[in-house]
């Protein structure tokens, strides 16, 4: 919904969040529902209302748990019977620099302040631990914005009596035990108020009338800023950017002003303002994003300007590049189906607001932000929140250089006229063993991103994966894959929960990126062999059908599985016998745990 | 200068809006008793919407001594001189 992508108008959303939650909840979208307990330092009313709003938005139907004015400590601490009965995917506690305890004074020595500096940090790392204890679900934690008023002037800032210098310090604690606990994130409030404006967010009016933490108008921009962390720790992240060139990537037209004619490089003041962007989207990809060309150039022109000398971005970074004179929106489709995503993983910038408006209006899943002038290209594109990092893998660093082995092997598969030739030529070699605790983060991230190849669409957080790596009755597989283009990290991962001389097979993902290579049958294989070893009988599979898992509705019968039942909804069960499998997987050669 | 009719028509442009509600007619003696989700919460979304509409900002003793509509469009009425 545009009113609620960045730049939003604050108070339009103010006024108008019962016609939005309206209008979103008539949708008819699919969505995941998630409960949250807000544990407020002040009031927290409006601060669930819009980021119920940005949530819907996202796919995400959030149930609220708000905790009595104030009472945040008390509310996580002691037994608490009615947040125990909401069983909190996610607890979001709402601080901020109202509720610190006590500020040192210019009175006090060093030791008195380290004093209350350790009563602070106690205060919260007593809540932390009581509610990871209780709940072990996902924490978000708001840092402090910077005190609105500084007693020794600059002083303030590196005196250890000073407030401004309390505050920094606290935060710093608070990276330090967001850096060192798993499902413990920071909502950076401190960097949301500065953006805003300090003197605006910290009006006291709005403490002192309504015991708001922040100005009524700044609501929203914290609100965004909140959903942003939970779409990501749910895989709403977008994956990939499509880039229009001309005006986009630099200044002016390549096809009219030639190379020598574009503006990007050093030497003018619009060409620094491209070549900036150019490197904010290098940046970008270093993180794992995807880059991609839809330019309506000749593509003899569009190389040419790619490979112009002062540029940043050259062509080999890019994964896909289309330049020519179909319509943008359909170019833009067949990148997502050659990169294997949705449509809903792409974010499209064009200076064009014409070519804009044509994309919004044929294929709406795509994020379009509006681009209104070169130098507020970066800002539009960072404060969306497009790509915002909650875990970070190896993988997805890697992601660019995997897509684009995989465009090679496409180029090598059509030389092939048997498949089976082909994926031997692969010289394929899979990892497939229990869970390291080292793989545990890209495990359960994969649990929240995999939707295609996903028979039970089963979801895990940290820390309930943890509990299953602790726990014997499971039979658990993670499965890497590598071959002579490189290495696609973990693919695949399986559990299965044993009952007696059963198996229940309760998550068999694997990533669309090693699609059609074998990959799941040498991940059976495998099951198969550690279910026979623990004198498993008979194993049981099960698919739970949703919009976008059509493609493994029939795995368990290509594995060999016999259908057991149906029910109204589309979700069949299977079984199979250990007794009499034979292996199927041929081309990969599979090894285990170092 | 604003009519007190026209403070009124967009008033209530503003309460419709907030109350999703087409129906919303305020008049001087329109209290929150008067609109059904017209509570505390709703009051602070609501200051908010009349601000920005009319580009002013209440005092803190003005949002908590307001009684009723006609008070409102009165400060309203003020701040708009100034």
């Amino acid at each position: 919904m545009k009113e609620l992508e960045y730049p939003f108008d604050s108070s339009y959303i103010i006024k108008k969040k019962r016609f939005l939650k309206r209008t979103l909840l008539s949708e008819d979208t699919k969505r995941i529902q998630k409960k949250i307990a807000i544990l407020g330092g002040s009031t927290t009313g409006d601060i669930a209302d819009i980021t119920e709003l940005f949530l819907l938005n996202y796919g995400i139907e959030p149930v609220f748990y708000q905790s009595e004015y104030g009472r945040y400590w008390q509310d996580g601490v002691f037994d608490n019977p009615e947040l125990e009965e909401f069983k909190p995917d996610i607890i979001f506690i709402h601080t901020s620099i109202r509720n610190i305890i006590r500020f040192p004074d210019v009175t006090l020595t060093r030791e008195q302040t380290e004093e209350i500096f350790n009563a602070q940090t106690e205060h919260f790392v007593t809540l932390w631990e009581s509610l990871k204890e209780k709940y072990g679900c996902i924490i978000i934690q708001n840092n402090f914005e910077k005190p609105y008023y500084r007693l020794m002037g600059n002083r303030d800032s590196w005196d250890y009596r000073g407030r401004v210098n309390f505050v920094s310090r606290l935060n710093m604690f608070f990276y330090d035990y967001a850096s060192s606990h798993e499902g413990f994130y920071i909502n950076d409030l401190d960097y949301v108020s500065s953006c805003y404006g300090l003197d605006k967010w910290s009006e006291p009016s709005y403490w002192h009338l309504y015991k708001y933490a922040m100005c009524v108008p700044a609501i929203p921009y914290f609100c965004f800023n909140l959903a942003n962390i939970i779409k990501s720790i749910y895989g709403k992240n977008k994956k990939a950017l499509v880039l229009d060139l001309d005006n986009t990537l630099w200044g002016g037209i390549v096809g009219d002003d030639g190379v020598d004619g574009i503006e990007i490089g050093m030497e003018t003041h619009e060409g620094q303002v491209y070549t900036e962007f150019q490197k904010y989207l290098k940046e970008v990809k270093s993180t794992g994003v995807m880059l991609n060309v839809c330019s309506k150039n000749e593509e003899e022109n569009a190389l040419a300007g790619l490979n112009h000398p002062e540029g940043i971005l050259k062509p080999d970074e890019f994964i896909v590049i289309k330049a020519n004179w179909d319509p943008k929106d359909r170019n833009i489709e067949q990148i997502a189906n050659e990169l294997n995503i949705g449509l809903d993983a792409l974010v499209f910038l064009d200076d064009n607001p014409a070519e804009r408006e044509i994309v919004r209006a044929q294929i709406p899943a795509v994020a379009v932000p509006n681009m209104p002038a070169p130098e507020e290209y970066i800002k539009n594109v960072d404060r969306s929140g497009f790509f915002e990092i909650t875990s970070f893998s190896a993988d997805d660093l890697k992601r660019n250089d995997m897509y684009k082995e995989n465009a090679e092997r496409a180029k090598l598969s059509s030389k092939f006229t048997d498949y089976g030739e082909y994926l031997d030529s692969l010289s394929m070699q899979a990892v497939i063993d229990d869970f390291l605790p080292i793989y545990l983060p890209r495990i359960t991230q994969l649990t929240n991103k995999s939707n295609q190849f996903n028979l039970t669409t089963k979801r895990f957080t940290e820390g309930e994966m943890e509990a299953v790596f602790k726990d014997n009755s499971y039979i658990r597989l993670y499965g890497k894959l590598s071959d002579k283009f490189g290495d696609n990290g973990i693919v695949s991962v399986v559990i299965g929960k044993q009952e007696g001389d059963t198996l229940d097979i309760i998550l068999w993902l694997m990533s669309c990126r090693v699609l059609k290579r074998d990959m799941e049958y040498a991940m059976l294989d495998t099951l198969v062999k550690k279910a026979g070893e623990r004198g498993i009988k008979t194993i049981k599979g099960y698919y739970y059908p949703t919009p976008k898992n059509k493609m493994v509705s029939l795995l368990y019968k290509d594995f060999g599985f016999e259908l057991i039942s149906e029910d109204e909804s589309g979700n069949t069960l299977w079984s199979m016998a250990v007794e009499g499998y034979k292996n199927k997987n041929t081309h990969i050669s599979v090894g285990g745990n170092e | 200068m604003l009519s007190e009719k026209e403070i009124y028509d967009r008033l209530n442009e503003v309460f419709r809006d907030v109350f999703d509600d087409d129906e919303i007619e305020v008049e001087a003696d329109t209290t929150a008793d008067d609109i059904e989700d017209w509570d505390s919460l709703a009051h602070i979304n609501l200051i908010s919407a009349v601000e920005e509409e009319f580009g002013i900002r209440f005092k803190m003793g003005e949002v908590s001594t307001m009684e009723d509509v006609g008070e409102m469009v009165d400060i309203i009425k003020d701040r708009c001189l100034e």
